[in-house]
């Protein structure tokens, strides 16, 4: 386990690595100065310069992206180009953000997505079964920017239900989180729904229903726990999918998180962002999976960890 | 003393001869103005930085201007320049000598009286290359800059302190732009210890002597402005609370308007939604129309063939129908047929430019040796509306035989692309195109028509280099005199009808401002689409329903 552990540590850390070189070799690639994006439309070429030299955008690529490796092990993710703050600073003010809305997404996707997936499995080959599955296609298949404007005209705008955008209370995280969680529903949905097909075939499941045990007793107390397992311990891996939707939801709803930073970083060219959200959501990525792995034999005896 | 006391006398004199500098600023102050009072304004991206010798975006230009002042300013919702922080002035004969007279017991927002010193202070930091200012190439007229930007000197020679309340400016070349220079954001005056006590960041701890002061930066979330209750000029502002909300989509913020939750949403009005506004009396009646500095064009390059001949550049010109690509941003602009746009002074009204006319277009193409065309490329911004009307100009340029391929890129790219001499044969300005700094003529030549901006990294992407019209233009502002500005303005009119015989550019349109507001909002129309506190002049706008 220890060794383990250990091997699976330095290949996160090879992939981080890998993640910052690529990264940072596309933005150098970039055929967009940002020091012109810096200086704007009014500066001399001096002033250009003069800050392209202050900000060592004059050196080869080795040189920067190693300047930016030995400041990024002690954990300076530099300062922003155009918004000129550390980017440490503005991260961690966002992230915050970020992480409730993920936990308000996994919430929602675990919620919908596995009681469609097990009403869909007790039903299965019914009417419902398969109005089910084709509402969990269109959940995965909806741009999240129209579902999001959808739920935001309907709950916030017409029923005033719901705050039209913004942050704080708990009722401005409901509409982005099922936003998101709308997305991986339709996924658990189908994993849960096989997952459960697959446990109430099993032996065991028929001796009990053999023992004339209720149907809500087998379904709950038997079959569920077997077949909710498998499907939980994908939360993890799905940490990636959620980076990409925080970019398109949390510019929907005005959300102050980490995906409207990548956003504007991304438009601005404001590498020294785009670096370190890339950063972040890489780490986030990598830890998600790893502990997905970890926890897996706990959950299934079977998995053993080599 | 006595000296002190002419140069007041004689800029007075001088002053109401010209008829300007003596308004007294009091006047302005709009008598049905409530006091007190809260708005939300709203933006769609973060506000980058408040320091005025960094900030240089549309979105901190007018924030940054009510927390702020400077040595001169415009009367509020004009082009009318008045001193601000200058009590007076005074322009010595040979236009190389300014000298201004501060006003005794302004405030900075920690308390501190401003003086001379900072204002040397505030011009030798926006100079000095470590402060990284976009704006540093404004002072290039003043003494030693050279030497500063070189990195040779921290102060700048020309800038002396004469006493706690009169500064002296010398320059190395009369100026005539040298005023509206004191108006914009780089100059204005920062205290030195607050300025130290925050390094870098002191752009998000903004201290100032403006209206507003800043009480609250949650990041990503919102920015408070509150009245700056020892503000010198007397009741200003109106308003007591301003909470800029950042995060907000355009269509978001629309729909929160809708519902009366906000007052301001600052990136306007949504193209899909703007027939929808347009069309209902009540949602129109509280959207302002304005003028802004802006023109949209098409650049061609021209030191690439075939663009290297004038008739090509003149035949693009007539090919170009303005008023169908004006249709697709929804008749949000005028056209233009010049470099200038309309509410500029210098712009030419008789002026005509190239009438829209594709059998004339096409018998210049033949004369150019391109009777069949040619084949080339438009590059273009890849935002909404650019690669639009991109297309338009396609359209239009295959009627007359033209074939453009679209290069739709990130504005990045775009600009990378137009300061590469190779790059790009012609570049559709949209999103790009160019807003003036201030209301002067002069301000639309030098880096995007004059030979200074025609280099690798410029923005002058025709790469059009006329020796003979930047001398005029030097000639033209070195008329410092503003008795004579009549005279100026008449000579830039001229540079810009010659550089219209030779066509770098197709000028497109000059886009019209839209401000939409709350039904509670107060305040003439022009400060909310003010030319120079773009777009709203927050220190005159007041609500009407305080109590």
């Amino acid at each position: 386990m220890i060794a383990y552990l250990g091997r699976r540590l330095i290949q996160s850390l090879l992939i981080l690595l890998g993640v910052s070189l690529i990264t940072f070799a596309l933005l150098y690639l970039l055929p967009a100065d940002p020091v012109r994006q810096i200086a704007g439309r009014s500066a001399t070429p001096q002033t250009v310069e003069n800050i392209r030299q202050q900000l060592g955008l004059d050196q080869p690529f080795i040189v920067q992206y190693w300047r930016y490796l030995t400041k990024l092990i002690s954990g300076d993710l530099g300062r922003s180009y155009i918004q000129r703050s550390e980017v440490t600073e503005l991260i961690v003010s966002r992230l915050p953000a970020s992480l409730l809305l993920m936990v308000g997404a996994i919430l929602c996707e675990l919620l919908i997505g596995l009681s469609m997936g097990l009403i869909a499995a007790v039903k299965r080959g019914t009417a419902i079964d398969q109005t089910l599955m084709v509402a969990s296609f269109v959940g995965v298949s909806a741009p999240q920017f129209v579902v999001g404007l959808l739920l935001l005209y309907v709950f916030a705008v017409r029923l005033s239900w719901f705050p039209i955008g913004g942050y704080g209370t708990w009722r401005h995280l409901v509409l982005p989180s099922l936003t998101m969680g709308i997305l991986g529903a339709g996924w658990y949905a189908r994993m849960m729904r096989s997952s459960m097909i697959d446990v109430l075939r099993q032996d065991y499941v028929r001796t009990a229903r053999a023992k004339g045990l209720a149907r809500g007793t087998i379904i709950f107390r038997h079959a569920l726990p077997n077949a909710i397992l498998p499907v939980i311990a994908m939360i993890g891996i799905d940490i990636g999918i959620f980076m990409g939707g925080i970019v398109v939801v949390e510019s929907v709803f005005g959300w102050p998180g980490i995906g409207q930073l990548a956003w504007q970083a991304i438009q601005r060219v404001d590498i020294p962002i785009i670096m370190g959200v890339t950063l972040v959501s890489a780490f986030a990525i990598v830890l998600g999976n790893l502990l997905a792995d970890i926890i897996a034999p706990f959950i299934d005896p079977r998995i053993k960890l080599r | 003393m006595k000296k002190f006391l002419a140069s007041t006398v004689a800029a007075s004199a001088l002053a109401l001869m010209l008829g300007m500098a003596s308004a007294r600023a009091e006047d302005t102050i709009d008598p049905n103005a409530k006091q007190g009072g809260e708005i939300i304004a709203t933006y769609k991206d973060d506000v980058t930085t408040l320091d005025p010798a960094i900030g240089y975006d549309w979105q901190n230009w007018s924030m940054i201007k009510s927390l702020f002042d400077g040595l001169m300013d415009y009367e509020p919702g004009t082009t009318k320049l008045k001193p601000d922080l200058a009590e007076s002035y005074e322009i010595s004969p040979d236009g190389k000598t300014f000298t201004f007279k501060l006003r005794h017991g302004v405030k900075f927002h920690n308390g501190r009286e401003m003086t001379a010193d900072d204002v040397k202070y505030s011009l030798d930091r926006v100079t000095n290359p470590k402060t990284q200012s976009p704006g540093a190439g404004f002072f290039g007229s003043i003494k030693g800059y050279d030497d500063v930007a070189a990195g040779k000197a921290d102060s700048l020679a020309g800038v002396t302190v004469v006493d706690p309340y009169t500064v002296k400016f010398e320059l190395s070349r009369p100026d005539a732009t040298f005023l509206h220079v004191m108006a914009i954001n780089f100059s204005h005056v920062v205290p030195k210890e607050e300025v130290e006590k925050y390094g870098a960041d002191f752009g998000k701890h903004p201290v100032g002597t403006g209206a507003f002061k800043l009480a609250e930066w949650t990041l990503g979330q919102r920015i408070v402005f509150v009245r700056n209750p020892d503000y010198w000029h007397k009741g200003l502002p109106h308003l007591d609370k301003i909470t800029f909300e950042v995060g907000q989509e355009p269509i978001v913020a629309l729909l929160r308007l809708q519902k009366g939750e906000i007052d301001l949403p600052l990136d306007g009005i949504p193209p899909a939604k703007f027939q929808e506004v347009m069309s209902d009396p009540e949602q129109k009646a509280r959207v302002v129309e304005g003028g802004q500095l802006h023109t949209g064009y098409i650049t061609m390059n021209t030191t690439m063939a075939p663009f290297d001949n004038v008739k090509v550049r003149q035949a693009v010109n007539m090919a170009i129908n303005k008023a169908r690509i004006i249709q697709i941003i929804n008749g949000r602009a005028v056209p233009a047929n010049q470099p200038l746009p309309p509410s500029m002074p210098a712009y030419d009204k008789a002026f005509t430019g190239y009438p829209y006319d594709v059998a004339k277009a096409k018998a210049l193409l033949a004369e150019a040796g391109h009777p069949d065309g040619f084949d080339t490329q438009l590059f273009a911004m890849n935002t909404d509306p650019n690669p639009r009307i991109a297309q338009a100009i396609q359209q239009d340029l295959a009627a007359i035989g033209i074939k453009a391929s679209i290069q739709a890129l990130a504005q990045a790219n775009v600009i990378a692309a137009g300061g590469d001499k190779a790059g790009a044969p012609m570049i559709w300005s949209g999103g790009m195109g160019w807003i003036a700094d201030f209301p002067d003529p002069s301000n639309f030549y030098g880096p995007i028509l004059g030979c200074a901006g025609a280099v690798p990294g410029g923005w002058n992407w025709s790469w059009y280099c006329n020796k003979d019209l930047d001398a005029k233009a030097a000639e033209a502002d070195s008329i410092v005199d503003p008795a004579k500005s009549d005279e100026r303005y008449k000579m830039w009119s001229d540079i810009y009808a010659k550089i219209m015989a030779d066509a770098p550019w197709a000028p497109v349109f000059n886009e019209q401002r839209f401000t939409m507001k709350s039904a509670r909002m107060g305040g003439a129309d022009n400060l909310y689409v003010d030319p120079v506190h773009v777009p709203i002049n927050y220190d005159n706008v007041y609500v009407k329903d305080v109590q």
